[in-house]
């Protein structure tokens, strides 16, 4: 155990599989950096700094810094893992979905049901994703629940550091394509994490607070979110419930559903476009599931319809913030019916 | 090396690869003062392939640009307090903040966007070139993109497409050697220029530290492309000076060598030009300060007046989504 920030988590999932399986391969723009350059140092190590060390560890045989052509190369990852590799290839920015996506929605992700089930695609896409670093619209979005939507296709989302290396390494022994998205806004934070390799599962979420008043479900950086407001609350006498489903599909409704059951009110935190996001999806589920529970109509806390902002002002108003979150469970607190 | 285009465009060119140098200059400075935020991208040591390329267009052509779009844009006619506006996340800015360095935009001034996705401007030069055809207009769309493009698919279905339909384009690949950090030639087999015979156009490279060279080039691929007769690609070798974005300064990395900076920094496209007007009895000794200085009071007057721009303003947040707002749009999630 030690402190470790998630762009060391993440990159200790990667080396501790590269280590353990011959079959793990890395793959995208830069992973390494300086191809062609003399020594068999990295040249970058990645957008983050999280691929840094592979090469050199590991050879170019096995990190493959590849020519900026995403539907190539993630169709390529996908075409080895059908065939006997677990590559994780890495799509810089998530918002390049749109340049390979074919690739992932159309071929990866329904190998297996397509092929009657003779097919399996061990796959990781890593992916940064998320607002706040003035980054603007082509590179801030969470296109999670786009992912989310298509059968097939595991979306997973680490909100700490702990998370995000347990989680990793669940992705690449898994058997199906799976999506992990990485919060660009937490590569710095730490935690303490185990140095030895652990398995997160999928499908099961982690409650981060315990309270009996309001139910908060949040994913990704905004789980970070919602437990400051949760501890804030404490201090009011207020107990929340903080779910963090950690993964989209598959997704633990009985965890949220439970929890409502329990508190009967539910604020759902969610950094993707407002239509079609998780937050719907959640308050859907809960509307067919446990509507006699609720004893205030479900908050959706989300940004604008619009796309990401650059102007700094304007983009911290549309990130989903602490103050919107707990104004949100005051909200349904107060909600009678 | 003779000076053959005529004296004012000759003072432009300077002028503007000159304008180009300095408001990066000034970019690197305000990124540093955390003026600006967020990513960008300069274009130092890259000026003679934006200006060489722009100055051989009409003011109504439209040009597509990149990531590493300041220089394109300048170079097109760009208002300079304006981008800077911008890039301070002003209301003033060209975007109105909304954009910043990525996105500059001026569909008035033919600047159709720079682009954080790398290639996407060049179907978007088919499209308007296709526009421009259909309605009878002569006039041309320049597509920037750089060597790390030429790899991407949607390269290689705009290079078709304008082929095939004999779209007046011109695919200008800005050949700086790397992508990031990664060399072109760890990525590509063959000579970048050579890609065009694979779709049936001309191809051709040039010295992109040499502003008269790319102007040439350009302009016999634009009357080409005005005459009905097709694209073309333009692989124009250069270098930027500096990292692939301004942060890289402090990063220190090792992808290319001392050496390989100095020797591309000895060509440097801007004194070498002044140097040819000299030489060609078109400057006096004095001329290249009294450009430069006014290039220093156009920047300082435009830094000065980004930094009064307001900012956007919360009310402002969902305006420019749609042509119209509707019940619920873009105000969802929101109210
Ligand atoms: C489709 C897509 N893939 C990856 C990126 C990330 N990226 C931004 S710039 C860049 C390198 C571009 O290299 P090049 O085209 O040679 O242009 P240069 O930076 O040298 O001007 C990459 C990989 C992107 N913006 N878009
Ligand atoms: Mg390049």
């Amino acid at each position: 155990m030690s402190r470790k920030t998630y762009r060391q988590a993440v990159s200790e999932a990667l080396r501790h599989e590269m280590r353990r399986d011959l079959r793990v391969v890395i793959m995208g723009e830069d992973v390494s950096g300086g191809l062609g350059a003399p020594g068999e140092q990295d040249a970058w190590g990645g957008p983050q700094g999280v691929t840094k060390g592979l090469m050199p560890e590991f050879g170019r045989g096995r990190v493959l810094d590849t020519p900026i052509s995403e539907s190539a190369f993630i169709g390529a990852a996908a075409g080895a893992a059908a065939t006997g590799l677990r590559p994780v290839a890495e799509l810089m920015f998530v918002d390049f979905m749109g340049v390979c996506f074919d690739q992932i929605f159309n071929q990866a992700a329904k190998f297996r049901y397509m092929f009657g089930g003779r097919a399996v695609t061990p796959l990781v896409i890593r992916t940064q994703y998320g607002a706040g670093l003035r980054a603007a619209s082509q590179h801030s979005q969470s296109l999670y629940p786009i992912f989310t939507h298509i059968p097939g296709l595991k979306v997973v989302l680490p909100s700490s550091a702990y998370e995000a290396k347990g989680l990793l390494i669940q992705a690449i022994r898994d058997d199906d394509p799976v999506v992990f998205f990485e919060h660009k806004a937490l590569y710095d934070d730490e935690e303490e994490v185990p140095d030895e390799a652990y398995t997160i599962p999928f499908g099961e979420a982690n409650l981060t607070r315990e309270g009996s008043d309001a139910t908060i479900v949040a994913f990704g950086r905004m789980v970070k979110f919602a437990n400051q407001v949760a501890d804030s609350l404490e201090q009011d006498g207020i107990g929340c419930t903080v779910i963090d489903p950690r993964t989209t599909s598959p997704l633990d409704s009985d965890a949220i559903l439970d929890s409502v059951a329990e508190t009967g009110r539910l604020v759902v935190v969610d950094e993707a476009s407002p239509r079609c996001n998780m937050a719907t999806d959640i308050a859907a589920l809960v509307a067919e599931h446990a509507f006699g529970a609720l004893k205030a109509p479900v908050r959706m806390i989300t940004p604008p319809h619009t796309p990401v902002p650059f102007a700094p002002e304007l983009e911290d108003a549309y990130i989903p913030s602490p103050a919107r979150i707990e104004e949100a469970v005051r909200g349904v607190l107060a909600a009678k019916r | 090396m003779t000076i053959t285009v005529p004296k004012p465009l000759a003072e432009e060119m300077y002028r503007r690869m000159q304008l180009i140098r300095r408001f990066e200059e000034w970019v690197v400075k305000l990124v540093e003062s955390n003026e600006i935020a967020g990513v960008t991208h300069e274009s130092v040591g890259q000026e003679a392939v934006a200006v060489g390329v722009c100055l051989a267009l009409r003011d109504d052509d439209v040009i597509t640009s990149t990531h590493r779009g300041h220089g394109h844009i300048i170079a097109k006619g760009g208002n300079v307090a304006h981008m800077l506006a911008e890039l301070l996340g002003r209301e003033g800015g060209y975007n109105k903040g909304r954009g910043g360095s990525m996105h500059i935009a001026d569909m008035a001034l033919g600047i159709f966007g720079a682009n954080g996705i790398v290639t996407a401007g060049c179907p978007m030069a088919c499209g308007t070139a296709y526009a421009f055809k259909r309605r009878g207009q002569d006039r041309v769309a320049a597509s920037f993109f750089g060597d790390g493009g030429v790899n991407h698919g949607l390269f290689h279905e705009a290079l078709n497409l304008a082929a095939i339909w004999a779209l007046p384009v011109v695919f200008v690949c800005e050949n700086n050697g790397y992508a990031i950090t990664t060399p072109i030639a760890s990525v590509t087999k063959v000579e970048l220029y050579t890609r065009a015979a694979a779709y049936g156009m001309p191809g051709e490279a040039v010295d992109g530290m040499d502003v008269q060279a790319v102007y040439e080039a350009t302009r016999r691929a634009v009357e080409r492309a005005r005459a009905g007769a097709g694209p073309s690609l333009i692989e124009c070798r250069t270098y930027r000076f500096v990292g692939h974005y301004t942060a890289e300064r402090f990063m220190k990395l090792d992808y290319r060598s001392d050496e390989e900076i100095v020797a591309w920094r000895k060509r440097d496209a801007i004194p070498a030009w002044s140097k040819r007007l000299g030489e060609a009895g078109l400057w006096r000794a004095d001329d290249q300060r009294r450009c430069d200085a006014a290039v220093e009071r156009e920047l300082d007057q435009a830094v000065a007046i980004a930094r009064q721009s307001p900012w956007p303003s919360a009310d402002t947040a969902l305006d420019h989504v749609y042509a119209r707002t509707y019940p619920g749009l873009p105000a969802q999630g929101f109210e």
